[in-house]
């Protein structure tokens, strides 16, 4: 965290009004967090977008944020972007409070938005020189900067090009390049990857490591696909407007407790009725199946098919999935599919609308 | 709700953070200069919208002007030797720079619906430097349309001279980026283009009209001589019609006949007060396009 003159005057303005306590917690209590949230909140009207969360970013992680539809995932990135303004609780952003240093804020913020925002009757160099300009990236450093970014998202060769020509994941690419070019902390995604197809999906990760990798950006993005969660870092589920879940993939996996085993029966109904009567414990209906959460699914194979009178077709064990851990929190499911359509449509139109060839 | 005790995720060979901009301010001229950059580059690339904007004062002066000369006899109608075409001429060059700069301004509601304009409001530059770039892009272009449209001089019968050029330039500048900064203040609150263009219309049109462009703004009857003095353009025709025909060797004589002066109340508003007029309105528009702007979403 940069102790520059300005964290210092602020520091000195806050001082003067007596609040030492929040600014102790926002720039000393977590150095290493590059994001600190602690109850905010987002009112819209009568809806409550955001209900109180509290959220740590570690610096250089990629940190996903995930939700159904609606739970608020796009007003908190809105509020960490400082594009609206929070009705309770603080967040700091790159050392700075996003409702009262904004445009501290910005400086140390890229963003990727989830419709493209390039011009398009600009080449693609022209795009980023304006970036570097306005984020105020060093004239000595502007084009070396610039080349960097294109080698990096592998646009070089492009880059004289009118981004009109560029087809949908090449945008993606160049707004990624675009969104690093000034050094931010951290790089603000919202569904970077949705309307794209999945070789460009695996694309954009590519360049989104790579972009970590190099110059140690925070990464924190929203996403819609479950194996895009598990390539993050740590993860968040939202829903509702309240974090549900917080960790690893894998710690969110292993608060499940054990092991998935789902079951095919000549009658699911029946059986559900017998593991409940039996086990105590609920089977999920899904998609023709029965799921059980046990601690020890090898274990339990052998007793269930001894305990049920209809017929067991298939069962399989395996490991929860981020499926399972988010079928389990939020009750529903968060398919491919069931990405919702209109976002996807918005965003694809948006695309089309530019010009750009998929 | 479970909570955050997860050890740190982070791979340790992520390398030593790269040296981050400690810097936040951009120089505003940094920040107008690239803004303005942007808007002249898309500019020099799409012809097409050259040839559109030009195209309606074209229609204007060849098939309105001519049409009407000779409906009025042809020749003379304003004596001495002055057609109808001719004194027209200067109010076709500043409807030329008044409808390119309106027009420059839609690329704000452009932007909007193409993104762009996010880039833009998130970057850590001040919003007056994105209204102040926008409005010098916009007035850049408006000139160039109204320099073009300067080539029919010849061909009407008004004499060019260099000096007289040289002198409309930054007339039409200004003109130009008081008009812009009126756009952008109106763009900025609207969300679509309809919206943009209809209110426009209703505003772009009695402007022009009213303004002594098409008609001669003495013995005019009197509401309409009160409205005309309320009209901001009618402060920028005239110092382009006074500008063009004083060089073009028309006599001061034929200048007041006309009425090519803005008077009030007999009193014959010198061409530096009209200057004034258009620059502080300027000021005030530009004004409310930074407030625009400044708006948060």
């Amino acid at each position: 965290m940069g102790f520059d003159a300005e964290t210092l005057s602020s520091a000195t303005e806050t001082l003067e009004a007596g609040a030492l306590t929040s600014l102790v917690a926002a720039t000393v209590a977590a150095p290493d967090d590059v994001i600190t949230v602690r109850g905010l909140s987002k009112r819209y009207g009568a809806v409550e977008a955001v209900r109180g969360i509290d959220l740590d970013v570690h610096r250089g992680e990629i940190f996903g944020f995930l939700g159904p539809n609606g739970a608020g995932k796009s007003t908190t990135i809105s509020v960490l972007c400082t594009l609206v303004g929070a009705t309770g609780g603080s967040a700091v952003v790159g050392g700075y409070d996003v409702n009262s240093h904004p445009q501290q804020v910005r400086a140390r913020i890229g963003l990727v938005f989830q419709e493209p925002s390039l011009d398009n009757q600009l080449t693609a160099r022209e795009n980023l020189y304006f970036h570097a300009m306005v984020y105020g990236v060093p004239r000595h450093e502007r084009n070396r900067r610039i080349e960097a970014a294109f080698e990096m998202v592998e646009l070089t060769d492009r880059a004289d090009a009118q981004v009109i020509t560029y087809s949908g994941g090449m945008k993606r690419r160049l707004e990624i390049a675009r969104g690093v070019l000034h050094y931010p902390e951290v790089l603000f995604l919202d569904e970077p990857t949705i309307g794209l197809d999945p070789q460009t999906r695996a694309k954009v990760w590519e360049h989104l490591r790579e972009v970590r990798q190099r110059t140690g950006t925070t990464i924190f993005m929203t996403t819609h696909y479950m194996e895009e969660a598990e390539w993050c870092d740590r993860i968040a589920i939202i829903d509702h407007g309240r974090i549900v879940s917080l960790g690893t993939p894998d710690q969110l996996k292993n608060q499940m407790g054990g092991d998935v085993v789902v079951v095919t029966t000549s009658d699911n109904a029946r059986a559900t009725r017998q593991i409940e009567e039996q086990f105590g414990v609920t089977a999920l209906h899904d998609d023709g199946t029965l799921r059980i959460d046990v601690a020890a699914g090898a274990e339990f194979v052998p007793k269930l098919v001894k305990a049920l009178d209809v017929e067991v077709r298939t069962v399989t064990v395996r490991r929860p999935s981020l499926d399972d851990v988010f079928l389990k929190l939020t009750g529903r499911a968060i398919r491919d599919d069931e990405v919702d359509q209109g976002a996807a449509t918005r965003a694809m139109m948006a695309r089309r609308w530019q010009g750009g060839r998929r | 709700m479970t909570t955050a005790t997860a050890p740190r995720a982070v791979e340790q060979t992520v390398p030593a953070t790269v040296a981050r901009a400690t810097h936040v301010r951009v120089p505003f001229l940094q920040a107008v200069y690239v803004i303005w950059l942007r808007d002249v580059t898309r500019f020099a690339r799409d012809r097409a919208r050259l040839i559109g904007s030009l195209a309606q004062p074209v229609l204007f002066l060849v098939v309105f002007g001519v049409g009407l000369s000779s409906a009025l006899g042809g020749g003379r109608i304003f004596p001495p030797g002055l057609s109808y075409l001719q004194f027209m001429f200067p109010g076709v060059v500043s409807m030329t720079v008044l409808m390119a700069s309106i027009f420059s301004a839609m690329s704000i509601v452009w932007d909007r619906e193409f993104g762009f304009l996010r880039e833009i409001l998130v970057a850590p530059i001040d919003r007056s430097a994105v209204a102040v770039g926008k409005a010098l892009g916009g007035a850049t272009q408006a000139m160039i349309g109204g320099v073009i449209m300067l080539v029919f001089a010849p061909i009407i019968g008004v004499k060019l001279t260099v000096l007289g050029v040289l002198e409309l330039i930054p007339l039409l500048f200004l003109f130009a980026f008081v008009l812009t900064s009126l756009g952008i203040a109106i763009a900025s609150r609207m969300k679509s283009m309809q919206g943009f263009q209809v209110i426009m219309n209703f505003l772009m049109m009695p402007m022009l009209f009213l303004s002594g462009a098409l008609f001669p703004l003495a013995g005019l009857p009197g509401w309409m001589t009160v409205l005309t003095r309320f009209n901001p353009v009618t402060y920028a025709v005239s110092p382009v019609r006074t500008v063009l025909f004083a060089n073009g060797g028309i006599s001061q004589a034929v200048l007041d006949r006309i009425g090519a002066e803005v008077t009030i109340g007999g009193y014959t508003l010198p061409l530096m007060l009209d200057v004034a007029i258009v620059a502080v309105i300027g000021v005030a528009v530009l004004g409310f396009a930074i407030r625009a702007l400044q708006a948060r979403d």
